[in-house]
């Protein structure tokens, strides 16, 4: 018998009618330790924080006072540190291996960063405490926007935006408020998205009430300015294009695609997650578009954090910078009598008589300020010279594996120089029982985290690698010689190495049918559980 | 450069093995003329150590809330964290892993997201919760959409208890996708009959309590209303540690309930990263946005979880998903999950009751200086009127180094309540805090 932690309840014997192989009597494999839920050994009366209860007071609760019950299990904090300790030597992370997760940039997170953001004077301040006390974060946001600016040669920069798809939604409002100034508003519903787009770009079009048009990319995985004029027309307001590309192209027409696109009346929206290819050596704004979002989680190396928080400002261009949402910087001289200081605009009266027309608030304060703290620190020690290395870098690195592996696995677009990242699709495994999954799985035993799979999907079985910057040459031959002695498996016929795969990480393939067809998405009294199935 | 660990040797032998006579070859298809010859106009390098400095002197011209007598919220509040939370999110494994699409190698992450679910769920009263939003305010607006996707309607009526700040988020974006907004005006006493508001057309109510101005409000009776007319009731709170001790939404006919939840493991940070709580009831579950986690089995029948329900979602919907939420607040979920693993039931009541303690004995000692409080029922929260501008007396107050709290007009600037102060007093201030508060305002 195991009990729903994989446990076993009693010691084995030899009458037990179990057909599971029992490696060991608790579950664990070594330094691999099983853990239940918090639900299954927290008690409602323990605490890890000392507080003591209030002296006498008169409350003021009216008739709010709870009382339905609570229900949260109390660790102390031993427990709670095992607890936590235990659930993260089940993930894999940047710090342990190479993170090859195509359009994703998992690079080095420098711990500089961490210390840094902790800082009191940025860790510990409100978003509400007057702005003559805060004039060191503001001064912070202000030099941050700078550099995102020299760096991409736009004109203006909206700092809140969360996260990427939340930065899409910024610019794609820019691009309609500016419309609605031309009083294009209602006529231009359309919105160019190539396959090749990310999935937040379509879902963010249709978020603001546009409808999606779909461009086709060519043999070569780039799009045509042709088939981009083809779908142009007074009802589209804008094309949303990804570059360098999610094929790990850069867009060679992009130029020729902007000039059309603004003939045409609309804007040019630019996805930056694969910004990391470009850091000095070109710049956004020279290439004619309107709007980017930068994800400082990628390209400025903001940990990932197992999902975020990101942070996703975007860049405007001249014709779109008017409408950047609030809060905008701005010089202050209003307040204090006497004294001006850079502040955060807050409110819209306060742009009178300005040109500044904002579209309105992404968010309720001025951003994710934890995250500029960690991309300025990053930008600071990278400097000029090491932003550009860096992208050379990444480039070279993913163009080393594509150059080593390209015997072997097949190339969807010929092999020909990628960015910093290079796609690969299926076609090398077909009829050999092994599909792009299964040989993602056999690198989780091998010890690595599998490249991005089935995206995007205008490529059959894709597997897109982005080694990144953070490579070392050793750990790049390593992890190429992996990925050719998996290859090589494959071809000789070995198929159970990848249909049985993973065999060696801390759960075997998980079905996800059944936790989509009858989703348990919390925990319940185990009793609650049985009473209702029957 | 520290970060990179190609040497000169190692690109050169690279790029000859890629069949390339130097880099730029791998940039060949960005056009020519604009690609660029020189570096940015930028400055160099820095090392560690210059980097800190420049840093830590900007941090030096703020004022940390830890440092002054510290009174402001309205949204944001300030508790104190355990150590050890701080310490465990840090954990590599945690800090420095992607979003959980590879199940087998991320059962960290996905456990601990099950479990922060079950927590939210249940201290809102609940029954499902996601894997979270960026934060309250855009928890906010996705709630508003939800709503517009189950009743097929599209206005949404704001109540003027709602934060001033969530209230654009989601005029911001009904604007943009043509819905309706009813807003309320400002509502400092909890006064206001929003129950008229609700006819045949309204997709949603949102209401929030404790409210912007700390008020306690009765869900109940909205919810009633609301669910004849077939509408929802979307609540909200911006302050997790009130639920402790305040009936939840849940309990009081809440459909969808969202909040902030910054409260709880999170520090201030200048307004972010924080992190969106989002609840609702189990039928509502396929409408809801965001990233839910699951349970399930692996191939040897053990128990695991995986992200699940992603028909809802971007990469697999695109312009059919639910919402275009992609990276959330992992990380603050984890802060806000191991927190409230410390306190556990017992803690977080006692925590709540020092939180209402604190501001009731704030709001008497006021009283009691002949201050008016103008709240009925709070938390720990309440508004008070004060003499001439709340504005430039909080200006006056932080010279003096108080930070006394946040005055209305900083979010309702044309709404004639100027003299308006709101103040929040948690577990972190003093009997010597507050006393220099209550002088320096008597």
């Amino acid at each position: 018998m195991l009990n729903n932690q994989g446990r076993p309840t009693q010691p084995a014997n030899n009458n037990e009618a179990s057909s599971r192989r029992r490696e060991t009597f608790t579950g664990n494999r070594g330094l691999q330790q099983e853990e239940g839920l918090i639900f299954e050994f927290g008690r409602a009366e323990v605490s890890g924080v000392d507080i003591d209860e209030p002296a006498q007071f008169k409350p003021r609760l009216g008739k709010f006072e709870r009382k339905t019950p609570l229900g949260l299990p109390g660790l102390s904090e031993p427990e709670a540190v095992r607890h936590y300790v235990r659930l993260s030597q089940k993930n894999y992370s940047i710090d342990a291996g190479l993170y090859p997760l195509g359009s994703c940039t998992m690079k080095h997170n420098p711990r500089l960063n961490e210390k840094m953001a902790r800082l009191p004077g940025f860790s510990d301040v409100h978003p509400l405490q007057p702005q003559s006390t805060v004039q060191g974060a503001i001064e912070l946001i202000d030099e941050l926007e700078k550099w995102l600016l020299e760096l991409t040669g736009m004109s203006a920069v909206a700092m809140s935006p969360k996260a990427g798809a939340h930065g899409e939604a910024c610019g794609m409002m820019a691009i309609k408020a500016a419309h609605e100034a031309r009083g294009e508003g209602k006529s231009r519903h359309i919105v160019i998205v190539p396959d090749s787009a990310h999935g937040t770009n379509p879902a963010t079009a249709a978020l603001i009430g546009y409808t999606v048009r779909a461009v086709p990319a060519r043999a070569d995985g780039t799009v045509s300015a042709q088939a981009v004029r083809e779908a142009l027309g007074p009802d589209v307001a804008a094309i949303m294009l990804t570059n360098p590309n999610t094929c790990g192209l850069f867009e060679k027409e992009i130029v020729e695609i902007a000039k059309a696109v603004h003939e045409a009346g609309a804007y040019f929206y630019c996805d930056g997650a694969n910004f990391n290819a470009i850091m000095g050596k070109v710049r956004p704004g020279d290439l004619g578009i309107d709007a980017m979002h930068i994800n400082l989680h990628k390209t400025f190396s903001t940990p990932h954090g197992g999902g975020g928080p990101g942070a996703g400002p975007v860049v405007l261009s001249q014709a779109l910078a008017p409408y950047a949402p609030l809060p905008v910087l701005g010089v202050d001289k209003t307040t204090l009598p006497g004294k001006s200081f850079t502040c955060l605009i807050e409110q819209e009266p306060e742009l009178a008589g300005t040109a500044r027309k904002p579209f309105g608030r992404m968010t309720a304060f001025h951003g994710q300020m934890g995250m500029y703290v960690r991309a300025l620190s990053y930008m600071l020690s990278h400097g000029a010279d090491g932003l550009k290395q860096a992208s050379e870098d990444a480039v070279l690195n993913a163009n080393y594996v594509r150059a080593r592996l390209s015997d072997i696995m097949s190339l969807p677009f010929g092999d020909k120089p990628c960015m910093h990242e290079v796609l690969f699709d299926d076609k090398w495994l077909k009829d050999t029982g092994v599909t792009t999954l299964d040989f993602a799985k056999a690198m989780i035993d091998e010890g690595y985290h599998p490249m991005t799979m089935y995206f995007p999907l205008v490529v059959h079985g894709a597997m897109l690698i982005e080694p990144t910057e953070s490579e070392s040459l050793a750990s790049l031959e390593l992890f190429i010689m992996t990925l050719r002695d998996l290859a090589f498996g494959v071809l000789r016929g070995e198929t159970e190495r990848f249909t049985q795969a993973p065999r060696l990480a801390p759960r075997r393939r998980l079905d996800e049918t059944a936790a989509a067809r009858n989703p348990i998405l919390r925990w319940t009294k185990p009793e609650a559980i049985s009473v209702a199935a029957e | 450069m520290r970060y990179l660990p190609l040497t000169p040797d190692d690109r050169s032998l690279m790029l000859s093995r890629i069949g390339a006579a130097n880099i730029d070859e791998l940039f060949a298809d960005i056009p020519r003329d604009k690609f660029m010859r020189a570096l940015p106009d930028l400055p160099r390098r820095k090392s560690e150590a210059e980097v800190e400095r420049l840093l830590s002197r900007m941090a030096a011209k703020n004022t940390p809330a830890s440092s002054v007598p510290f009174f402001v919220g309205a949204g944001a509040y300030k508790h104190h964290v355990p150590a050890s939370v701080d310490h465990l999110i840090q954990r590599s494994e945690f800090l420095t892993s992607y979003t959980p699409y590879q199940p087998e190698i991320t059962q960290g992450t996905l456990q601990m997201l099950f479990e922060f679910q079950t927590q939210v769920a249940n201290l809102t009263g609940m029954e499902v919760a996601n894997a979270s939003m960026y934060d309250g305010s855009t928890g906010c607006h996705e709630a508003v959409l939800m709503a517009h996707r189950i009743t097929r309607r599209k206005k949404a009526v704001l109540s003027g208890g709602l934060h001033p700040h969530y209230a654009d988020v989601v005029r911001t974006i009904s604007h943009m996708a043509s819905d309706e907004v009813v807003s309320m005006p400002a509502d400092v006493t909890a006064a206001e009959d929003i129950i008229a508001q609700i006819d045949k057309d309204t997709s949603c109510v949102v209401v929030q309590s404790p409210d912007f101005f700390g008020n306690l409000r009765d869900l109940a009776p909205i919810a009633e209303k609301c669910h004849a007319k077939g509408a929802l009731l979307i609540a909200v709170f911006t302050e997790a540690v009130s639920l402790g001790l305040v009936e939840p939404p849940g309990a009081m006919g809440a459909d969808i309930v969202v909040g902030e939840g910054q409260s709880i493991g999170n520090g201030l940070n200048f307004g972010g990263p924080y992190v969106g709580l989002f609840a609702t009831r189990q039928k509502y579950v396929r409408q809801m946005p965001g990233r839910l986690a699951g349970q399930t089995q692996d191939a040897d029948g053990k128990r695991g979880f995986v992200l699940t329900l992603s028909t809802r979602e971007q990469h697999i919907r695109r312009e059919k998903a639910t919402s275009n939420i992609c990276t959330n607040s992992g990380l603050c979920a984890l802060a806000f999950s191991i927190h409230m693993t410390l306190l556990g039931e017992s803690g977080l009541r006692k925590l709540a009751r020092v939180n209402h303690a604190n501001a009731a004995q704030l709001a008497d000692m006021l009283s009691a200086a002949g201050v008016a409080v103008l709240n009925d029922a709070f938390f720990n929260e309440f508004t008070i009127r004060v003499k001439g501008s709340a504005q430039q007396l909080v200006e006056k107050l932080a010279s003096q180094g108080i930070l006394a709290g946040v005055p209305v007009s900083r979010l309702l600037p044309r709404a004639g309540l100027d003299d308006l102060l709101i103040v929040a007093s948690t577990e972190v201030n003093t009997d010597e805090d507050r006393a220099t508060l209550v002088e320096a305002l008597r």
